[in-house]
Formats: structure tokens, sequence, C-alpha cells
């Protein structure tokens, strides 16, 4: 089966790949671009280990084509640390031991960047169902939703 | 000699004891020990087996040392999460 | 017995929480996991997989495969070892059916070929004949006369005469007169509860690559929490000497039992083996739920007598543990640990170990203890209500504490059993109101843990910082209590340790991670690789300063001397020492390499307020509390982590969680949508109360803390449920389905 060109935008930085039309966003990102920090979990968008955004909107990887990454612009979890500095959610995570093993970190970092983008202030609740497409198995998630809220906190003081 | 105590599932295959007499010092002798007076035994100690001495459970040394006065019973060796 | 040089107070590192060393990795997508590596020339593996629960296979056409275009090589059983027995076989047999498909889902072939895709369509071209045979999956059905026989002469010397072959492992165990002991009763309680098949529902599925040339040497990235297991068995399995494969532990996503298993390894070394590439595998979600974990399903009955003032008379139980197409099934242990935490003159426990036509069981957080403690800890409800006693104070009542004979035999050594109850009586959780349609749960939970093969490794850099190499993979945070409790030794700062986890060619043997063993076990290698170390460095400052060894003294980073009369020098700091190691006798590494017997067994006591909604059968825990001895909290935020970890795993497990076979013998629910585990918004915050009872077997007193969490859950739950429904719930999970069930047969009596 011929390969389509696809050129896309990953992190701010564009970049271009061939890829089969069956492969998905995902396996184009840690296949094709080498970029293995967004995980696979269930390749049925059940878990959210493959969490990214697309222009924006918090997406499965796993469940969008390669190919209709054209033009469009994808942020991953290499992107959020800005060089050296770690985004604060990242600290935050960190400093509350909010991770266990860590697979699951890389997509709920990202869901939890693009709450915040769109609610700074959200509840208790609103963080429970906002991540409730992003599966943690070793926490049982008190941490990660105190380090949510904390972060939220903070920011909203910064800003 | 030591009393060694067997779950009572390896009663049928000591000659219907739960308590058998085995002179050792350490727990491989209290094993071999076992063997010896009671062939039978032989599969379900090669299955894997910890002794515990005292409440204290070893799971495969074979060197920790046993007393007379010692508490020894057989258990199944461990497997966990 | 105590160790020599404990130290249970003035800690300055330990019980602090910095950071883990790995943070950074794990939140920049920088840490690599099982599927995050690749090789050049690296070929991709897709396993071709049953779809009967039990069938013959009669013949294996694999040329359509092979004559697909990027298709590299095929392989099948034929491209094993042969000649095994024991343990090993019954591996291989699971790794690549032989002549019989054994469950839904069971490997039978596998292709390498250059990309992922057309591995999945080479799979699918190969043709695989099959002659299905009758199945069963029920643990009952399984031991009834009529059941097909999965294999014949799988049963072990233990099994009584009589039994079906199916029953291939007997335990039997207990003390004193049970009879006897329920006729001294004001009241008996027997009751039958059964549990459904759970998955580990890691989220990283299992992945490796793996290259194995013609000369017998090879290399082998995976995901496992014991790589030196992996080479072990993989060695068995292609027929390899074993220090001629060296394995790398990756980063690990998850594992709680379940990585301590092998089940793609093997076939990828076969496909390198026979394609000359390195070979990557890795396994879709689907074949994560049909062909690993689970754990066993169980039927148990229990009989409980008490005094009308709570005091337990006698306590049986008979616990049926199905485990899939092979032994192992861990009858022993839901026996031993169903009783453990009551001090009781008349008790007796029966287990069997039951074949079926499922994936073969794997270990799964305190294997067997959590669905001994729902049917133990709901009877011992049952008994409370009727009796109109308190939960803890009955519980307290009976507790096991230091000189009880245990249920399954010994004597127990200091424990924490009754600090739990006390702190959790204490805890405003117990005495808060319940709102109209809650209810609230007690349960008590007793796992062993384990200590098991370990070696460190612990090397000084010239600059006095410390290069720490332990085998035991960081499933949550240990590299942190590892470098806490090296930093404590050594006296240097927490940051100045670099952990790692070392790959088979670099240490001695380390037993898999399992048993709650790493905190314990690693952790005691890693104080005495340090004290090693330590000795070391005042043997470098007593030669130095021409007193003896013994006349120096380690002291916040520093050699002084050891008294007065050792002469008066100033202290002498580690990178002082270290600078100059290569010309005052050469490199210093602190080691050890032995298999520590002394890990202490552990308690927990969960307290949850849960609601159930009539109209829908839906459950909401409202409320969680988990009060467990961990002996000593190296570093605590971790050791609360594992605690609500184990809590939300059994709030799933007894809510939700199971294995839902159809009458063809084939699993209904492969994938997270319908295999339904707890996201965040089922949960509420889980409050945690850490008991510190020291363990005499750890110099600073750790008990394991990963697996007891687990063990109390299903049965608070189930006792929260039956109250708040005002109907005893006694199988899992209590789905909505099943609520409603119950609550329409009470309401039609």
């Amino acid at each position: 089966m011929s390969k389509i060109h696809v050129t896309t935008t990953v992190n701010g930085d564009e970049v271009e790949f061939l890829c089969d039309p069956r492969e998905t966003v995902l396996d184009v990102l840690r296949d094709r671009l080498g970029m293995t920090g967004t995980k696979e979990g269930c390749g049925t968008g059940d878990c959210g280990a493959c969490s990214i955004t697309l222009d924006g909107r918090l997406v499965c990887s796993c469940l969008v084509l390669g190919v209709e990454a054209e033009g469009r612009e994808i942020a991953t979890v290499e992107g959020i640390a800005t060089g050296e500095d770690l985004h604060p959610l990242q600290q935050k995570f960190i400093e509350y031991a909010a991770l266990q093993c860590g697979i699951c970190t890389p997509g709920i970092l990202v869901a939890t960047k693009a709450l915040l983008e769109k609610n700074p202030d959200p509840t208790e609740t609103e963080v429970r169902y906002w991540l409730a497409g992003n599966l943690c198995r070793c926490t049982g998630y008190d941490k990660i939703i105190r380090a949510v809220m904390d972060t939220a906190a903070d920011m909203r003081e910064a800003s | 000699m030591v009393e060694v105590n067997l779950w009572s599932g390896l009663r049928a295959l000591a000659d219907g004891k739960d308590k058998v007499e085995i002179e050792a010092t350490t727990v491989g002798e209290v094993l071999s020990g076992l063997v010896k007076a009671h062939p039978g035994l032989q599969d379900a100690i090669d299955a894997g087996v910890s002794v515990a001495v005292d409440g204290r459970v070893i799971a495969s040394s074979l060197t920790e040392p046993v007393a007379p006065d010692s508490e020894v019973f057989l258990m199944q060796r461990l497997k966990g999460g | 017995m105590a160790l020599d040089n404990t130290k249970s107070t003035g800690f300055t590192h330990v019980g602090t929480t910095p950071d883990r060393p790995d943070g950074v990795d794990k939140v920049t997508g920088r840490a690599r996991f099982g599927a995050d590596i690749t090789a050049p020339g690296m070929l991709h593996a897709a396993i071709v997989r049953s779809p009967h629960a039990h069938a013959r296979i009669k013949r294996i056409d694999t040329s359509k495969a092979e004559a697909l275009a990027g298709v590299k090589g095929v392989v099948t059983r034929a491209d094993f070892a042969t000649g095994l027995t024991g343990e090993n076989w019954n591996i291989l047999e699971n790794v690549m059916a032989g002549d019989t498909a054994l469950y839904d889902g069971h490997a039978v072939a596998a292709v390498a070929a250059t990309s992922s895709l057309i591995a999945r369509d080479a799979a699918k071209l190969v043709v695989v004949e099959y002659e299905p045979l009758p199945h069963v999956t029920d643990v009952d059905k399984a031991m009834a006369a009529d059941a097909p026989v999965i294999r014949e002469g799988a049963a072990d010397t233990s099994v009584p005469k009589g039994l079906h072959p199916n029953v291939v492992r007997y335990h039997e165990s207990g003390h004193g007169d049970v009879e006897a002991g329920f006729a001294e009763a004001d009241l008996v309680v027997e009751d039958h509860f059964k549990t459904e098949a759970t998955h580990q529902g890691y989220i990283e599925p299992h992945a490796c690559l793996g290259t194995l040339g013609g000369d017998g040497k090879g290399e082998l990235w995976c995901c496992t929490q014991g790589h030196w297991n992996v080479q072990k068995i993989c060695a068995a399995l292609l027929g390899l000497e074993t220090a001629n494969l060296r394995v790398t532990a990756s980063e690990i996503g998850g594992g709680f039992g379940g990585k301590t298993a092998v089940f793609i390894e093997p076939v990828a070394l076969a496909l390198a083996r026979k394609t000359n590439k390195p070979v990557k595998l890795v396994m879709p979600r689907a074949d994560v739920f049909k062909a690993t974990g689970p754990t066993a399903s169980t039927s148990m009955d229990i009989k409980i007598g008490m005094k009308k003032d709570g005091t337990i008379t006698a306590a049986q139980g008979t616990f049926r543990l199905q485990g899939g197409a092979f032994p192992g099934a861990p009858c022993e242990f839901t026996a031993m640990c169903a009783f453990a935490p009551y001090a009781l003159k008349n008790v007796r426990q029966v287990g069997y170990d039951v074949m079926s036509n499922r994936p073969k069981q794997a270990a799964y957080r305190a294997p067997g203890s959590p669905m001994a403690a729902f049917a133990v800890e709901s009877v011992i409800d049952e008994l409370c209500n009727r009796l109109d006693l308190d939960p803890i104070e009955t519980r307290l009542k009976n507790a096991s504490k230091k000189g009880t004979k245990a249920s399954f035999g010994p004597t127990f050594d200091r424990i924490g059993l009754v600090e739990t109850l006390e702190a959790a009586k204490a805890h405003p959780h117990y005495c808060a109101p319940l709102k109209p349609g809650q209810g609230r749960g007690i349960s008590c939970g007793f796992w062993f843990n384990h200590g098991g093969e370990t070696a460190v490794s612990l090397a000084l850099s010239e600059d006095g910082t410390a290069q720490l190499a332990v085998g035991t993979p960081d499933i949550g945070g240990s590299r942190a209590s590892m470098a806490l409790m090296a930093a404590e030794e050594l006296g240097i700062p927490y940051e100045n340790i670099r952990v790692t986890i070392a790959d088979t060619a670099t240490l001695g043997y380390n037993e898999v991670s399992h048993g709650s063993r790493v905190t314990y076990a690693s952790g005691l290698a890693t104080i005495q690789a340090a004290r090693d170390a330590v000795k070391k460095l005042c043997g470098r400052a007593a030669a130095k300063w021409g007193i003896p060894e013994d006349a120096v003294k380690w002291e916040n980073g520093c050699a002084v001397p050891s008294g007065p009369n050792a002469g008066d020098f100033d202290p002498l700091p580690i990178a002082e020492i270290t600078k100059r190691m290569g010309a005052t006798g050469g490199p210093i590494v602190g080691h050890f390499e032995a298999t520590p017997e002394g890990a202490g067994v552990s308690f927990a006591t969960h307290i949850v307020d849960a609601e159930v909604d009539p109209e829908t059968g839906k459950t909401s825990v409202v409320r969680y509390t988990v009060v467990q001895d961990a002996g000593k909290a190296i570093h605590p935020t971790y050791v609360e982590g594992q605690f609500q970890g184990g809590a939300a795993q059994g709030i799933g497990w007894a809510l939700n969680e199971e294995y839902i076979y159809g009458e063809d013998g084939r699993l209904q629910n492969a994938l997270f949508l319908d295999y339904r585990i707890p996201v965040a918004s089922d949960l509420p915050m889980i409050d945690t109360v850490i008991v510190e009872v020291p363990n005499p077997g750890h110099p600073y007193g750790v008990r394991g803390v990963g697996e007891t969490s687990i063990c109390p859950p299903l049965a608070a739950i189930a006792n929260a449920v039956s109250a708040a429904a005002g109907v005893r719930l006694r199988q899992l999970p209590m789905s909505p389905p099943r609520i409603l069930e119950a609550l329409e047969q009470q309401r039609n009596g």
C-alpha cells in the first residue's frame, strides 16, 4: 500500500512524514517521529495514555489517523516544559507523588494542562470528570487530584 | 531433636502424622531429615516450602539455625504480587 | 530475632519526602518503558491466538503468511526447547500451545515482519485447523464429576484420592477442634461466597525487544517485575545458557504481580533467532486481557461461631480457586491468610487449586488474601450485626498479637493489627454520622510479605557521591526509598546518590519484585552495602591516621576518631577519602549479596462508607480510610500512595471488575471499555493513617506495604454495601445488576 506524505506541526516544530493510511497519530509520533513520550495503553480510546492536543483540542491520538494531522498543530507531553523549566503541573506532580509507575502521567499532564487552559478554577468534581478518560491504576487518583487543584490555585495566584 | 509441624494436608504423605521429630540444627537439615523419615514428602518439599522458625518465616535459606526447643512449622513457599 | 545495629529513631533522611530521583524523566516523557525502544533493522511481531476455549490443534499452515511481502519469519511450538519438565514446561505450554489450545487467547504461532501492520496482516494468514473440545470456565463446574478434564495427571501428591482430575493441588491446615468450638458458640453463621477473576490492569501492555544470534548470545529489553527470572526462563525455553542472555528491565508501567510472569519474551527471542534480526513485540490490550494476568476466581464456604460477648469460638473455611489451564492458583495462601487476623483456639482451612479453560492465573497483589478476607470478614460482620456488637471492638477482642498462635501455625512475633484497629477506632471517620441510604463497612486484612534473593552494589565516585545499583525494578518510587536509606547510612545528601536498576550482567541474582519485598529486601541490602562501604572508608582513614580500623567511626559523612583515646584528628569528609581512593587501596564499593529472611507480616484495617441507589443498583464509595502498619515508612508519601492504590484496586474488584465468559468459553469483555477499572470520577479522596510497629527483621523496622492494602477493601466495601442496601451481598463484583437482583430477592422474601 503506498504511503501518504503529511506535513504537520508538533510542539511548534514543522515536521514531515510518510505514513500508511491505517496508521494513527500515535503510531506516527512513536514509530515515525521517535517521540515515545506519548504512550499506548489500549489502542481503543479507553485509557487516555495517548492524550495529545490537536489544534488545542484534547484527543486520544490512537483514535486519529496520521493523515488527518495534515496542516494541524499537535502538542504532546514533550512540549509541556519550556527547555529545562518544568511546567507548574509537572513540578507539582513530582512534589505530590502524583505518579507511581508513570505510564499514565504523560496523558494526564496533557489532559490537565488542557483543562486549566480552559478552566483555571475547576472544582474537584470538575477535575475528576475531566480526567475520567485517563486511567491510572497505581494511585487511586487522590494525589493526582490534589496536585491539579493545588497547581490551579498557584497558577491563579501567579497570574 | 526438633519437633516439626506439618500442615495437615501433608498428613497423608507422612504416615498420618502432623508432627515429626527430626535431628537437625539448620533449616536444610530439617528438610532433608523430613524426606529421609517420610519419602512421600519429597514432592511437596521440591514444589517449594518455607520453614517458620520461632514465628519467623524462612523463605529459602537452608543455613538458618534451628534449636531443639524451636517452634518449627513447614509452610508452602510464598509467591507474592 | 533482632538484627544487629538496628535504628528506629533519630533519622536524618528516612521519613522525609523528597522528590523522586526519576521524577523529571517521568513527567517529561523521557523515561523509557517497554515499548519505547528501537534497534536498527528491527522487525515487529504479532501473535496468532486461539479463538477456542479448548481445542486440539490439528494442523498449522504458515505458508500463506510466509509468502506475504515483508514477512521474515514465523514460529510455532517447534521452535522452542523440548524435554522441559515441571514449571518450565507449564510456562512454555502457556507461552506457545503444544497440541492443544487450552483457553480463548492461547498463543499458537507468531510472525515477524518489517512493520507492525504487515505482522498483523500476516498473523491473519496463518491457518490453524482446530478440533473443538468440551470446555469449562467455572470453578464449581470444573470440580463436578462430569467436567471435561483439562489435563490428565496434572495433580500433585497433595490431592486426596477421589477428587476430579481438574483439582491439581490441595491445602489443609489449622489446629484445635472446630466442632467442639462451634458447640461452644452462641451463634454460628455459615455462608457461601463467590468472587470473579479480575485483571491486574496495569496501563502498560507487556512489551519487549530481543536479539538472539546463531552464536546463542542474546539481549533482551522488557518491562518486567524481575529480569533475572525472565533471563532464567527464556534461557530454559530456548535452550540457551543463562549467562549468554543479558536482560535489561525497562521502566515498568505497572505490574501488581502480573509482570512477575513471562509471556512474550521467549516468543520475541525465538523470532529473533529465526530471522537473525532484533524483534519487537508489544501486546495489544485485548491480548493482555485474554492471555495474561488474571487472578483466580473463587467459590468459598465460611463457618464461624461466636459467643454473645464477641469471642470467636471456632472458624472454618473452604476455598476453591480456579486458576486457569495450569496449576498454581494460590489456594494455600487464600486459606492461610483467611483467619490470620484472629487468635483462634479452633480453626480449620482447606484450599483447592482447580484447573479450567481460562488463562493461567498470575499473582495479583497479596495473591489469594483479598478473596479470603471478603468471605471471612463478611461473616464476622454478619455475626456482629446479629449479636449487636461493635465491629471494631469485636475484632480487637479477637485480634492476633505478639505470642498468638497464628491460624496457619507459627507464633506471631511483634505485629501491628491491634494498633491499626485502635487507630481506626480513634479516627474521626469511624464516628462520623451517615446519611440515609449509606452504610459503613469495616474489615481487617493480612499479608505475609517476603524477602528473597537480593544483590546490590554501591560504588563511590571520586567526588564523594554514590552510585547505587539495585536489581529490583522501580514500580512506584522505590529509587527514592533506596536513596534515602543510602543517604542515611553514608551521611551525604539524598541528591548525591544515583540509583540505577542494573541489568542481569551487572549484579548477582535478584528475585522478582513480589511479596512487597523491594523496600524491605533491596532496602536492607542498600543499608548493608552502605555499611560495607563505610567500613572501607573508615579503613582508609585509619590507615591515613595510623590508628586501628576499629578506632574510627562514621558520623555525618565523615570519618572521625571513635573516642578521645583514638587520637586527635579532624573529621575526614567522604570526598577527601574518595578523592585519593585509587592511591590508597583502589575503588571503594559496598556490597550485599544474600537472602534476607525477616520480612515482617503486615496488617491493615479499612473503613468505608458506601451509598447504594436502590433504583439503579449503583454504588458510590463516599468516604474511605486506610489504616495500615508500615513498620517504618521510609518515604511516607509513597507509602500513602501504596495504601491508596491498593484501596482503589480493591474498590474496582468489589464493585465492577470481572472476567465475563460466554457459553462458548470466550472472554466477552477484553477491553477497558467493558472491563471497567475505577476512573477518577468513581472515587473519593482516600484518607490514610500510617501505623509504625517496627519489624524486628529490618535494620529500620520496614515492613512491606505494597500488597496488604488490597486485602481489606473487598470485604469492607461488601459490609458497607450490605449495610446500605439492607441485604447481604455474597458475590463479587457487586455490580448494579447483582445489587438489583439481591434487592429483588429480598422483596420477594
